[in-house]
């Protein structure tokens, strides 16, 4: 499989969100807004490509029996890291989303592709499923954060276009995620079947 | 997988994982602990610079938690730190007095209320510029539907109700200061209003 193939793959056949339907907590926990989701996607796209390659690099000599323990201390070791980068380098985008980057240890997709991609893959092609699929989660969590935020808020990506008056703020809360999700979700299958 | 998942194996293994692991948060650790201090020591003083006056000097009060600001030898106000318990957890504020009692301006250092409903205390200019120059013996301190002449965040009564509470225990706090200066020029603000507004605080709907 080319790298390229796998990267696109990642953000659509395998699109974690709209398809395999990962790591829904932080999907509809952290998109009120659309550069909250984008902050999220990012983060973890940082965590699942490291982890990807240091996986991949560490199966071959990791026993059978404790692989899931090895990888789980691999993921929250980059997922501390970030937090311990993110709190330094960017307190305002911590602050926001600081309650929700310890959750990307538990996060499924990270794991997950470490179990069916990166731990039969070499570090390269780990490195370019991990960058699909965190490209694939950032783009699905922007997107829903941005039709939230419009029809919640009024607003997109903080630019307010409706003049400081409240939108629908049922969007911006749990009930609103999950009608976005399942409307995008419809959505972004019809599209893949046409193609 | 190659190797087998014997018991020597698997401790050896597990073990040297770990070890690394904690080898590499160690460093990140000591790389990032002083960035992360300045990050939140930075974060303070532009909290205390919104909420007074021109200052040059900050002095931390650890007994009342407050911080003294003075401009020479006259003291421009008093920046006081006020936790109370909001909508959806702890609800921090900086409070801003000035010498005369009066609010100079409020800042939100940290909150944990609902997005776009509550968390707009942090965002709504509304609501937000109506703390600037607040004076509690003129205005009452409650939100409108307790009587009062705060102007709640449409669909944040608790929230908005918070946020007073922590104004007004921020304002006790600063008659204590002022109580203990004992300077005649300090005003100390009626009590009554803020007796009907620590219970509006706690009420839930």
């Amino acid at each position: 499989m080319s790298k390229f193939k796998l990267i696109t793959d990642g953000l659509v056949k395998n699109n974690p969100t709209f398809v395999l339907l990962l790591g829904m907590c932080p999907t509809l926990a952290t998109t009120t807004s659309a550069i909250n989701g984008l902050s999220m996607g990012l983060a973890t796209l940082f965590v699942l490509v490291l982890s990807n390659m240091a996986i991949s690099a560490l199966a071959p000599a990791v026993p059978d029996k404790v692989h899931i323990p090895v990888y789980i201390v691999v993921i929250a070791t980059f997922v501390t890291l970030l937090q311990l980068l993110m709190q330094a380098y960017t307190p305002a985008m911590y602050e926001t989303l600081g309650l929700f980057i310890p959750l990307i240890v538990v996060n499924c997709i990270v794991l997950g592709r470490a179990e069916a991609f990166a731990n039969k893959h070499g570090v390269l092609e780990s490195a370019c499923d991990g960058l699909g699929v965190g490209l694939g989660f950032t783009c699905s969590l922007t997107v829903l954060g941005l039709v939230r935020e419009i029809l919640g808020s009024g607003s997109a990506f903080g630019w307010n276009f409706i003049g400081g008056h409240d939108g629908m703020l049922a969007f911006v809360m749990a009930p609103g995620a999950f009608l976005c999700l399942g409307y995008l979700m419809v959505l972004f299958n019809k599209f893949l079947k046409k193609n | 997988m190659a190797v087998k998942s014997n018991l020597v194996n698997m401790a050896v293994v597990l073990g040297a994982t770990c070890l690394l692991c904690s080898a590499v948060l160690g460093g990140a650790y000591a790389l990032t602990k002083a960035p992360i201090e300045a990050a939140a020591a930075e974060k303070t003083n532009r909290a205390i610079g919104e909420v007074l006056p021109h200052f040059t000097a900050a002095e931390f009060v650890a007994d009342g938690n407050y911080y003294k600001a003075t401009d020479g030898d006259e003291v421009v106000g008093y920046a006081i730190l006020s936790n109370v318990v909001g909508f959806g957890g702890n609800l921090s504020l900086m409070v801003g007095v000035t010498p005369d009692g009066v609010v100079y301006n409020t800042s939100v250092l940290s909150h944990s209320e609902t997005p776009g409903l509550g968390a707009k205390c942090n965002t709504d200019s509304k609501f937000m510029d109506q703390w600037r120059g607040f004076n509690p013996s003129v205005k009452k301190l409650a939100v409108t539907k307790d009587g009062g002449d705060v102007d709640a965040i449409t669909a944040s009564t608790i929230t908005s109700r918070a946020y007073t509470l922590a104004v007004a225990n921020a304002l006790d706090t600063f008659n204590g200061i002022a109580g203990q200066a004992g300077n005649d020029a300090l005003t100390v603000m009626p009590g009554e209003d803020r007796a009907s507004n620590n219970e509006g605080g706690q009420d839930n709907e």
